[in-house]
């Protein structure tokens, strides 16, 4: 199989097949063939085509025509401040809470309780949550009552149909995938190291910032980026839980609109291509600032 | 194991843990809203309704076509299992086994779908797919959804094969082993555990993929998750409790698979095992 001996170059025959497999190419790589192939018609040439298709403008004019509109409308172009607004807070508020959360739950020893809770309303999915948070956090729902009881407030807070209700729902959805990937971070980092620190006297605070947080960094700037860019394109709890024609109007709102209210795919293809630039964009500056940070093993392993 | 006695140390954990508790605790009382509202007859402005019922689980059966929607689903969660399994599992053993020029393109190829939330790459894909035809057919869902599936098997899978050693191949090979009879008694049995693991996580992730299958479902191929946003998004035309009736079907189908699921896997592999591959 790999033992293959390399082959003499010679220009006939067999010699060939011999000289691929040297290289790797065999019957096993052929394998791979149907997955990439299928990977191409279905994830490649629909993105080309969208790109394509957006500089094809459905109601004629210049090939620009379709990003002029989008960045001269405010209807349009407002969706990626909206976008913006929730995005960047919730995933910040993920952030900050999965962190302190995820190094108290790494000293548990029955962590899986825990993140079978926590992976339910992945699970579930954004609809469930949707739906479940509208009754709950409602006027009349058990969330306003029970502050209402506990006399915290006077009047039920109005939380669904505005931007804190897709708030809310993107921290519940948001906040188990974000703990998730920190804890696997923090869990891949050797306690050893933080044991040295506390034998030469530093402070739990010390150790923090001084071993963890660089080796961190990295997987932190990972998990802003996915946290981020799933907050990104949140589409059914911006519909069902926001404002859909006001503060929540979000980009992927914009983008369903054109594409199966106004059939106009050319301008539906154009901003799934403005979104992914953006989200591009974000995730290209928070990778490259990680740059800056402590990059190297993070095991504790002499030499 | 380092432990911290000081007040202020104690306080933090205590804060923590309040967190904690406050996220499960209205997590919990939401799905709660949700059941107990299903079971409702008349449900205004108190702590409980007034009475139980089950009617709305009837209603609910006949008034969506809950049983169409029901086979539909199954339909294909099963198609894309299979269809991911196969493609997947394939290309992913030849990954594992063959280093070759193109191989990291190949990789970053099969990552991009993960990476890039459905919507984004759904809007093109559905273009494509209308121009095709194939979108609102029963096909055309199931390709769609196959987009983030088959990679993620391949991911998934990728560590499962490098940890069979080669030469158990090989010396199945010297004792005259075809092929066939290598995939079937050596390959099969070693790969099992792993292949259960993916294709559950498959199961799961396809139940719940709202948006792919929401940007190319007809009326003959609306998927559970579809049908439950479209009755949400049409609130007011029928009963609330008829709603939370068909979430929680929605929510019986989900949770069935994924107990069946955390049987084999670790509730974290269901975010990171495919996630986490980039940042090396």
């Amino acid at each position: 199989m790999d033992a293959l001996a390399p082959a003499a170059p010679v220009e006939h025959g067999p010699s060939l097949r011999q000289r691929l497999a040297a290289r790797g190419f065999d019957a096993v790589t052929l394998l791979v063939i149907p997955a990439a192939i299928f990977s191409l018609l279905l994830f490649v040439y629909p993105f080309a085509f969208g790109f394509v298709l957006s500089f094809e403008p459905k109601a004629g004019g210049d090939w620009l025509a379709n990003y002029r509109r989008f960045f001269s409308d405010p209807f349009l172009y407002d969706t990626i401040a909206n976008t913006l607004r929730l995005a960047i807070p919730v995933t910040l508020l993920n952030l900050l809470l999965a962190v302190p959360i995820a190094f108290r739950v790494r000293l548990m020893r029955r962590q899986r309780l825990l993140t079978t809770i926590l992976v339910l309303p992945i699970t579930l999915g954004t609809v469930l949550v949707a739906e479940g948070l509208l009754n709950y956090l409602g006027p009349q729902g058990w969330f306003n009552r029970t502050l209402i009881t506990f006399g915290l407030i006077s009047q039920p807070l109005k939380l669904v149909h505005n931007y804190w209700g897709v708030f809310a729902s993107l921290v519940i959805t948001g906040f188990p995938f974000t703990f998730l990937l920190t804890l696997s971070y923090v869990t891949g980092i050797d306690p050893a190291l933080e044991q040295a620190a506390a034998t030469l006297g530093a402070s739990a605070w010390q150790r923090f910032r001084h071993v963890y947080l660089p080796l961190l960094m990295p997987g932190f700037a990972i998990t802003f980026c996915l946290s981020f860019v799933q907050a990104f394109s949140v589409f059914p709890s911006a519909v069902l839980l926001g404002e859909p024609a006001g503060v929540t109007r979000v980009i992927s709102i914009a983008a369903a609109t054109a594409a199966f209210e106004e059939y106009d795919y050319s301008m539906a293809s154009a901003i799934a291509m403005i979104m992914g630039f953006v989200q591009l964009g974000i995730v290209l500056a928070v990778l490259a600032s990680r740059g800056l940070f402590y990059r190297g093993p993070a095991s504790g392993a002499k030499g | 194991m380092i432990r911290d006695t000081t007040l202020g140390s104690k306080l933090w954990a205590a804060a923590i843990w309040f967190l904690v508790g406050f996220f499960v605790i209205n997590l919990f009382a939401m799905i709660a809203t949700v059941v107990t509202s299903s079971f409702a007859t008349r449900w205004l402005g108190t702590w409980l309704p007034v009475a139980f019922t089950t009617r709305w689980y009837s209603s609910a059966w006949s008034e969506f076509q809950l049983w169409d929607i029901l086979m539909v689903t199954f339909q294909v969660i099963a198609a894309v299992v299979i269809i991911s399994g196969t493609l997947g599992i394939t290309a992913a053993y030849a990954l594992a086994r063959r280093d070759f020029p193109g191989k990291r393109l190949l990789v970053l190829l099969f990552l991009l779908p993960l990476l890039i939330p459905p919507i984004t790459f759904g809007i093109p894909l559905a273009t494509v797919l209308y121009q095709t035809g194939l979108a609102g057919t029963f096909w055309g869902v199931v390709a769609a959804n196959l987009v983030p599936t088959v990679p993620f098997v391949i991911l998934v899978m990728i560590p499962f094969i490098e940890q069979i050693d080669p030469k158990i191949e090989a010396a199945a090979r010297v004792f005259g082993a075809s092929t066939f009879k290598l995939f079937i008694h050596v390959l099969l049995p070693l790969l099992l555990p792993g292949m259960l693991a993916a294709l559950l996580l498959v199961l799961v992730r396809t139940i719940a993929m709202f948006e792919l299958t929401f940007l190319v479902a007809g009326p003959t191929s609306t998927t559970l998750v579809v049908a439950l946003y479209y009755a949400v998004f049409a609130a007011g035309v029928r009963a609330v409790q008829s709603i939370d009736a068909m979430a929680v079907i929605y929510m019986v189908t989900t949770l069935v698979w994924l107990i069946i699921a955390l049987r084999f896997v670790n509730p974290t592999q269901i975010v990171t095992r495919a996630k986490q591959q980039p940042a090396h």
